[in-house]
């Protein structure tokens, strides 16, 4: 150990070393948070862009013309083309860049060397690699947004032959190229990430740290990391033989098409192919995002409950068979596809099946609030708001699953509304609890609390403003991803629910402004933080504030218990650091 | 000069980010330690929010069903339709009773047990018990609801009788077109390289066939005398090129189908069959059968009134079936809306006009049915009723040729 702590000491850092090709893992998960923030910006305006044309169809709002220019938005009014790409950019940002780059680089990055009592993560070098591979696909996105034609606008998940065919509309052009390869490095980004983390959880457990004493959020962001090794890599062939369609003339996704007047050549292919590949990712993905969220929220709950978090091992086999489930429900999203009925089946069945350890997390959550001790921080306010968020958009989940129904609202607002309440809010809300809880490891100072209330309440009113009523919409028989629903009177009754929810989005987006200020004034100007401010049992509270590399200075912390001795009764205080030895007698949980 | 200028701003800019970061380093190390608590009333004020918002929230869900519940969908229009509508209401009562009660012990609990100093939280890890009983109920009640699920699933999905209608729908952007089976009962074979202005559908009848053999070669003419003459650019020269290969390999396909002799039923039974577009017809109480196509993208068929949805793939049939129970009529007297009408739109974003891409449904009695079908014209309009056997002859001799 001295040996590390004197090499600490000839390590004066250059500025470029330090924050920008940095190899700590503290810095990296900053420089995940600040680009996930600006995306997510990026992606918060796009949704509003859109909304405004949802909510008033063909107004004309300087706003539009302002941002998007004359091309698409002509005297303030949304161009058709830009209305599918704003959605697409919108889903393709808030899913990857915000809440899987965003959400798993910033905590497994920050917390996972923290929690576990490491020095760092296993190769630094392959994290850093991790941050600028993520930081060079965001800016390919991003220049995507500026090209001839607009950006990709076949939806998020870019179904060929729609995305393959450059004739198909003026998004499938360069924008669509510029997706891609944007996706390939994102992928690769996950990759990198991943493998680290899934050693270091491993190999670099500190003394006593046994896997039956890590904290939840280092199980989730693990198994989260195992999800990602193993189905990223589909959607990368299902992404290159796109590319190769698109650009080689081979036909894995397409078949007899006539299209611009021209009968193509291509005959075999099969744009089902693309649909399993790309869920074959996809659901999994649903969990790439939810677990860390899940696991930041257990972390929190249990903390500022001063209680143990209930059913420990029940949670651990939750998160595990969640992610096993994971990999055989993918066909859901495919029930009207024409694939074969039996073969759906299955899937219902699978899928259903995830119900159980979901529920079970969640009366785990609400158990570990009954008879506890709770300290209102707005990391706890996010968390709650987590848990009636996974609620809310988790019961509508068994409607979708079940094939019969879906028939009725597959593609419509429904869905829309399941699937940004379960997986949208909740995976936010997650992130937001984790900024507002670690921001005092992140950056050595407290956030403003006060802010960060306001902040919580208006965006859980906003938030369900927006997504609930989209139920009723959906139920209505609203598709999505429609630029206007002026050609049909059967929704004319939901053009007040539209007007509604814009508006909720609008404050919502403004409301996010409370966030940001107190985010980067905090950085610069906010209260110092204490050692351990939320009176919290994990290891990281035992690394001092300020960041040394190597997080401990001398020795690293050994590990006595699990992590959830809140109010033990054995005990004074009504928390027990885990690096706290037992007492005479006391038996170990 | 600007430039210059954007550039000294930029390096100005991070200069004095560093400096910042600087400042920001020398002055943590002067750090005091100070324990930060959420006051009394700060957790006082949340816990009274947690309440608020619950009361809120079922508030709005309330004057939702109030004031929405009643313009949604109308009831079922289809056999199958009322099966999944029941499986709906199964599934409504179970949910709501979940996120009712789960959302409001969430609150509840947050609200009650707020932070005081003088108390303890209770230490209770687990219970085995307990953790038991949420398992093993919510899997007993899943099975039921997989059980009911899938025996509905099962029944909607079964083949469809011999005696069902059957309709093919069509789907282009941005438009449907539908197709019936004309006085030989079958609906015939298409092919995607027989489409043209003229045959939309790309019907393979001997005539289009030999129309497109023309066209093509007519085409490629035209094409190998532009380049023949001086093409500017060598883009364009390349581009040419590569297009006057894919429509030599047209032609080729074209000619194959031609040689087909397996599919000689097919020049004739496609002729007769009645192509439609803006609306089509189907009997009330009679078994239809669509069968779905797409020319160029994925589309979908969505039909919410029947509870019926199915993708259109290119190079892919796919298929639904259901019964009709309720006449455009009666449903206008339902939904007390002399305009209403059954709608076909499509369901997946394939383009810019998605969101205008539809076709009236009319259920009618089978003898109104039987009335409309009648009216509509053959395919070959002119050909269908007089030369069918001259046509025939004409076939024999050209496969025979071939």
């Amino acid at each position: 150990m001295a040996a590390v702590a004197h090499a600490h000491h000839h390590h004066e850092e250059t500025f470029i070393s330090k924050y920008i090709f940095s190899q700590d893992h503290k810095m990296i998960g900053r420089q995940f948070l600040i680009t996930a923030i600006f995306m997510a910006l990026v992606a918060m305006m796009m949704s509003v862009f859109f909304r405004l044309q949802l909510a008033w169809p063909g107004e004309k709002f300087g706003i539009l013309n302002a941002f998007l220019g004359d091309k698409w938005a002509p005297d303030g009014i949304l161009d058709k083309n830009m209305y599918l790409a704003l959605g697409t950019i919108h889903g393709t940002i808030m899913v990857f860049f915000v809440l899987t780059g965003g959400l798993s680089g910033t905590f497994s990055n920050l917390l996972i060397p923290l929690q576990i009592g490491a020095r760092d993560m296993a190769s630094g070098f392959l994290n850093m690699l991790s941050y600028w591979f993520f930081f060079a696909s965001s800016v390919v996105m991003i220049m995507g947004l500026f090209v001839e034609g607009g950006p990709a606008s076949g939806g998020w998940t870019v179904y060929p032959p729609l995305s393959a065919l450059p004739q198909a509309m003026p998004g499938s052009g360069a924008g669509m190229t510029f997706w891609l390869v944007s996706m390939v490095l994102f992928i690769a980004s996950s990759l990198l990430g991943g493998l680290n983390y899934i050693v270091t959880i491993l190999n670099l457990r500190t003394k006593g740290m046994s896997m039956t004493r890590l904290p939840l959020t280092i199980w989730a962001f693990f198994v989260t990391a195992i999800l990602g090794v193993l189905s990223f890599p589909v959607l990368v062939s299902a992404v290159v033989l796109l590319l190769m369609d698109r650009t080689m003339g081979t036909a894995f996704y397409l078949s007899e098409i006539h299209i611009g007047g021209e009968a193509l050549d291509f005959i075999g292919g099969s744009p089902i192919l693309y649909q399993h590949l790309f869920w074959f990712l996809g659901h999994p993905e649903v969990y790439i995002i939810m677990l860390p969220a899940l696991g930041i929220t257990s972390e929190i709950i249990a903390t500022n409950s001063r209680k143990p978090i209930f059913g420990y091992r029940a949670m651990i086999g939750s998160i595990l068979a969640i992610g096993i489930l994971s990999f055989i429900v993918w066909g859901h999203h495919m029930f009207v596809t024409g694939m074969n009925p039996f073969l759906g089946s299955v899937f219902v069945f699978t899928t259903l099946l995830i119900a159980i350890p979901s529920a079970v997390k969640v009366f785990n959550y609400i158990t570990t609030l009954w008879k506890g001790n709770i300290v209102y921080t707005p990391a706890m306010l996010f968390s709650i708001g987590l848990v009636s968020s996974f609620i809310t958009g988790g019961v509508t989940g068994i409607i979708l699953a079940d094939s019969t129904l879906d028939i009725v609202v597959h593609d419509t607002y429904f869905v829309v509304a399941h699937f940004h309440i379960v997986m949208g809010l909740s995976a936010i809300f997650g992130m937001f609890a984790g900024v507002y809880h670690w921001f005092p490891k992140m950056f050595g100072r407290m956030m403003n609390t006060k802010l960060g209330y306001a902040h919580f309440w208006l965006t859980i009113i906003t938030a369900y403003g927006v997504f609930f009523p989209m139920h009723f919409i959906g139920l209505a028989g609203s598709p999505r991803r429609y630029y206007s629903y002026t050609e049909f009177t059967m929704f004319d009754s939901m053009l007040d629910l539209n007007v509604l929810i814009t508006i909720c989005a609008i404050v919502g987006a403004i409301a996010q402004g409370l966030f940001l200020f107190n985010f980067f004034y905090s950085i610069f100007r906010g209260q110092r933080a204490p050692q351990n401010p939320w009176r919290s049992n994990t290891l990281e509270w035992t690394a001092p504030v300020e960041h040394i590399h190597g997080n401990w200075p001398g020795a690293l912390p050994e590990v006595h218990r699990w992590a959830y001795d809140y109010s033990n009764p054995n005990h004074d205080e009504d928390f027990v650091p885990q690096t706290t030895p037992l007492k005479e007698g006391e038996e170990a949980y | 000069m600007i430039k210059l200028l954007v550039v000294l701003v930029v390096v100005l800019g991070v200069i004095a980010v560093a400096q910042l970061a600087r400042v920001y380093e020398l002055t943590h190390k002067l750090r005091n330690k100070r324990e930060e608590h959420i006051s009394h009333a700060n957790n006082k004020f949340n816990a009274g929010m947690m309440i608020v918002f619950l009361a809120l929230f079922f508030g709005f869900f309330a004057y939702l069903i109030i004031e929405y519940g009643g313009e949604l969908l109308p009831v079922a229009a289809s056999e199958h339709g009322v099966l999944v509508d029941q499986l709906f209401t199964a599934n409504w009562i179970l949910i709501i009773a979940i996120f009712v009660i789960t959302n409001t012990l969430l609150f509840y609990f947050a609200s009650k047990y707020y932070f005081r100093a003088d108390r303890k939280a209770t230490f209770f890890p687990h219970d085995n018990k307990l953790e038991l009983i949420w398992t093993v109920v919510p899997s007993i009640v899943l099975f039921f609801f997989i059980f009911f699920g899938l025996k509905t699933w099962n029944d909607i999905t079964e083949p469809a009788s011999d005696d069902a209608i059957v309709i093919e729908i069509y789907s282009k952007q941005f438009d449907w077109t539908a197709r019936y089976a004309g006085k030989d009962g079958k609906v015939g074979q298409s092919s995607f390289n027989l489409i043209s202005a003229t045959n939309p559908l790309g019907l393979i009848t001997t005539q289009a066939v030999e129309e497109k053999i023309q066209e093509l070669d007519q085409s490629i003419l035209d094409l190998e005398d532009r380049l023949a003459n001086d093409v500017q650019g060598d883009n364009l020269e390349e581009e040419l090129k590569a297009k006057l290969e894919r429509m030599k390999r047209h032609r080729i396909r074209v000619l194959d189908i031609q040689k087909g002799n397996s599919k000689y039923d097919d020049f004739v039974s496609a002729k007769d069959d009645k192509v439609v577009k803006g609306e089509f017809h189907i009997p009330v109480g009679r078994e239809v059968k669509f069968v779905f196509r797409s020319q160029d993208v994925i589309h979908s068929a969505f039909m919410p009134h029947f509870r019926l949805q199915m993708n259109t793939v290119p190079g892919m049939a796919t298929t639904f079936k259901m019964t009709p129970t309720i006449t455009t009529d009666s449903m206008r007297t339902i939904t007390q809306n002399d305009e209403f009408n059954y709608l076909l739109f499509c369901n997946k974003v394939c383009g810019a006009a998605h969101f205008n891409m539809k076709m009236d449904v009319i259920v009618e009695s089978e003898e109104d049915y039987n009335a409309w079908l009648s009216n509509q014209k053959p395919f070959v309009a002119s050909q269908a009723e007089e030369q069918v056997s001259e046509e025939e002859t004409n076939t024999e001799n050209q496969l025979a040729e071939n």
